[in-house]
């Protein structure tokens, strides 16, 4: 796994728009500028996001103990994104780590509404709650439209909707390492996790505090879903997609399958975004695009080979 | 059939289409009446077909917050228009006469409808549930590639784009209308016909089909109007994706009753009274064109949260 991720960064470092040799690192200057301002950072983006993303997913899941559940599907990145278009709206010159507070505290809002509505669903119809997680992010986005078409800023919306990397240099995207961090933080949460799994009382009698737990599970993957809109943009179906794959194999004790979902949504992703550098050599397909194909043909044989299977 | 609240609605209905039709008439009487009848026919077709096809809907998947839109039919008609104007660009996509465009989405989102529900409904054994997912997540694949589209557009592109994606009653085309009308006709001549049955069908599966109806075949059946209904209204005016929901919930308080002899006339009658009130207000009294979609998208949005936060959603 290290090592495959290990050669996909190396690929990456060496692949775009502007040919790169590893053998002109030792002979050409501006080889390196390239590398250090551009390849570098991208890179290290794209792993830090697929990283994060999957994390949420999976604790995401988790809380709401319905497999089919993201914050793609939960409504977390639509709220984030009203968040992000309102400040944009009453104050454009916010710096960016602003935008990106505005867009945090949005997105716990419409999480934890969320989360408080799914526990009126009766968990022996598992479907139920990602249709309406669907719908109630629809109605959010229908709202971020009709603000954005208001005031002409539907093209705008249409870029946070498509997350993508080509944008990411150095000094541009250092707020994705907020997001490995909060990932990284949740590890040592894992094992709180898994027994919040097991649903609220299970958690109690095992004298759980279930409350924090809950609390600390929608702010990390708010301030996560919130910090990859803000930097690249929207990427559906990466939490969704790669905690089912990896649970599969591996079961749901969180303590043991974090890291490995973490470093196949990188490396995923990752993939995913050099296909979109090589696609349509030398323009680019946003990884999100990628991915969002691919996710969806995943998730549908999720859904109907199951029932193939019996 | 002579319930008071279906006649009251009605006259309600009469009234609102006279005055959109009478309020501030000047200068060329005739010709302004003709546009105007064109206009409101479009409104009236557009409501009724909407709001009949999310009562069967819910009917048929015995869920309260589902519309037809959310299952992948709207992003699919914005996919075509997008893929046309990037495709053609302007000059090419404005060419295209309107009955054809109209005729084209229509063939293509009934086509894809019917595929999916054939497909999908034999695999999982008639697990509705999942059916509405398969499209839901089909929709979400299309919003990514007309997102991608819309990257690759310069802002004159996107304008036209911007048009389409809510819903238009100025600029329906009589020969589409007039198609669109006789195929309305004959789903709900089909419906009218078999009311009873579907009463049935709402009991669920297993108790309609210990009582001797078809249900798989019905529901197939219903499944094809839908598709009818909601690809030709899309293809009319463009996507109304929150009217059916607000349209359920009303007839459903209005009319008290699970009876679809009563609750689909309902339906499409309080759709339509919408579409004409609302259209009316906004063109004679607040002077603006082309909002009232938003509008109404803005109220089916709340009041889903509504319902949501009431646990009414099963």
């Amino acid at each position: 796994m290290g090592l495959l991720l290990c050669l996909l960064a190396g690929i990456s470092l060496f692949v775009g728009a502007s040919p790169l040799h590893p053998g002109a690192l030792l002979s050409d200057p501006q080889a390196l500028q390239l590398l250090a301002v551009s390849r570098i950072p991208r890179t290290a983006a794209v792993l830090l996001t697929g990283a994060a993303m999957a994390a949420a997913g999976v604790i995401m899941q988790l809380l709401v103990r319905n497999k089919f559940v993201e914050p793609g599907t939960t409504g977390t990145n639509e709220a984030a994104m009203l968040g992000l278009l309102a400040v944009t709206l009453l104050t454009p010159a916010m710096p960016l780590f602003g935008k990106m507070l505005a867009a945090s505290a949005s997105a716990l809002a419409g999480t934890a509404l969320f989360i408080l509505l799914a526990r009126r669903i009766p968990p022996e119809r598992p479907l139920l709650i990602p249709l309406a997680g669907l719908v109630y992010g629809g109605v959010l986005m229908a709202c971020a439209s009709f603000i954005a078409i208001q005031s002409d800023l539907l093209q705008y919306l249409g870029i946070w909707m498509s997350g993508e990397f080509s944008g990411i240099l150095a000094g541009r995207y250092e707020l994705l390492w907020l997001a490995g961090g909060l990932a990284l933080l949740s590890y040592f949460a894992a094992d709180q996790f898994t027994i919040a799994g097991l649903g609220r009382a299970v958690s109690l009698n095992l004298g759980l505090r279930y409350g924090q737990v809950l609390g600390f599970g929608i702010v990390t993957v708010s301030l996560v879903s919130a910090l990859v809109i803000v930097t690249v943009g929207m990427l559906p179906f990466v939490g969704l997609v790669v905690p089912n794959l990896v649970s599969r194999i591996m079961g749901d004790n969180l303590g043991a399958s974090l890291p490995v979902v973490a470093g196949t949504g990188a490396g995923l992703l990752l993939l995913c975004d050099i296909l979109g550098r090589l696609l349509r050599y030398p323009y680019e397909i946003p990884a999100g695009t990628v991915f969002g194909l691919f996710g969806a043909a995943v998730f549908l044989y999720m859904l109907l080979g199951r029932r193939a299977h019996g | 059939m002579a319930d008071r609240r279906i006649l009251g609605l009605g006259c309600l209905l009469a009234a609102a289409a006279a005055l959109f039709l009478f309020w501030g008439l000047r200068g060329p009487t005739a010709y302004i009446l003709e546009l105007r009848m064109v206009k409101l026919a479009g409104l009236l077709s557009v409501g009724a077909a909407v709001g009949v096809a999310t009562v069967l809907l819910q009917t048929i998947s015995r869920n309260r917050i589902l519309t037809p839109a959310f299952m992948g039919f709207d992003a699919l008609f914005l996919l075509l228009q997008t893929g046309l104007v990037a495709g053609l660009g302007i000059a090419g996509s404005s060419r295209i006469p309107p009955l054809a465009g109209f005729l084209l989405d229509a063939a293509v989102m009934m086509g894809a409808a019917l595929l999916l529900f054939t497909s999908v409904l034999r695999r999982t054994r008639h697990d509705i549930q999942l059916m509405v997912l398969t499209g839901v997540v089909l929709g979400l694949m299309f919003r990514t590639i007309t997102a991608f589209l819309q990257r690759l557009m310069d802002p004159s592109e996107f304008s036209i784009v911007q048009t389409r994606m809510f819903a238009q009653f100025g600029s329906i085309d009589r020969e589409a209308l007039v198609m669109a009308l006789g195929l309305m006709m004959l789903a709900f001549c089909w419906l009218w016909r078999n009311h009873a049955v579907l009463d049935v069908a709402a009991l669920g599966r297993d108790t309609a089909r210990s009582l001797g109806v078809g249900h798989d075949r019905l529901q197939l059946k219903v499944l094809c109007i839908i598709a009818a209904l909601v690809s030709v209204s899309t293809a009319l005016a463009g996507p109304v994706a929150f009217l059916g929901l607000l349209v359920t919930s009303l007839a459903h308080s209005l009319m008290r009753t699970h009876r679809h002899a009563l609750l689909l006339p309902a339906a499409a009658q309080i759709s339509a009274l919408i579409l004409v009130a609302g259209q009316t207000v906004f063109e004679r009294i607040l002077r603006l064109q082309s909002t009232l979609a938003v509008v109404i998208e803005f109220c089916g949005g709340l009041l889903f949260m509504f319902l949501l936060t009431r646990g009414k959603i099963w």
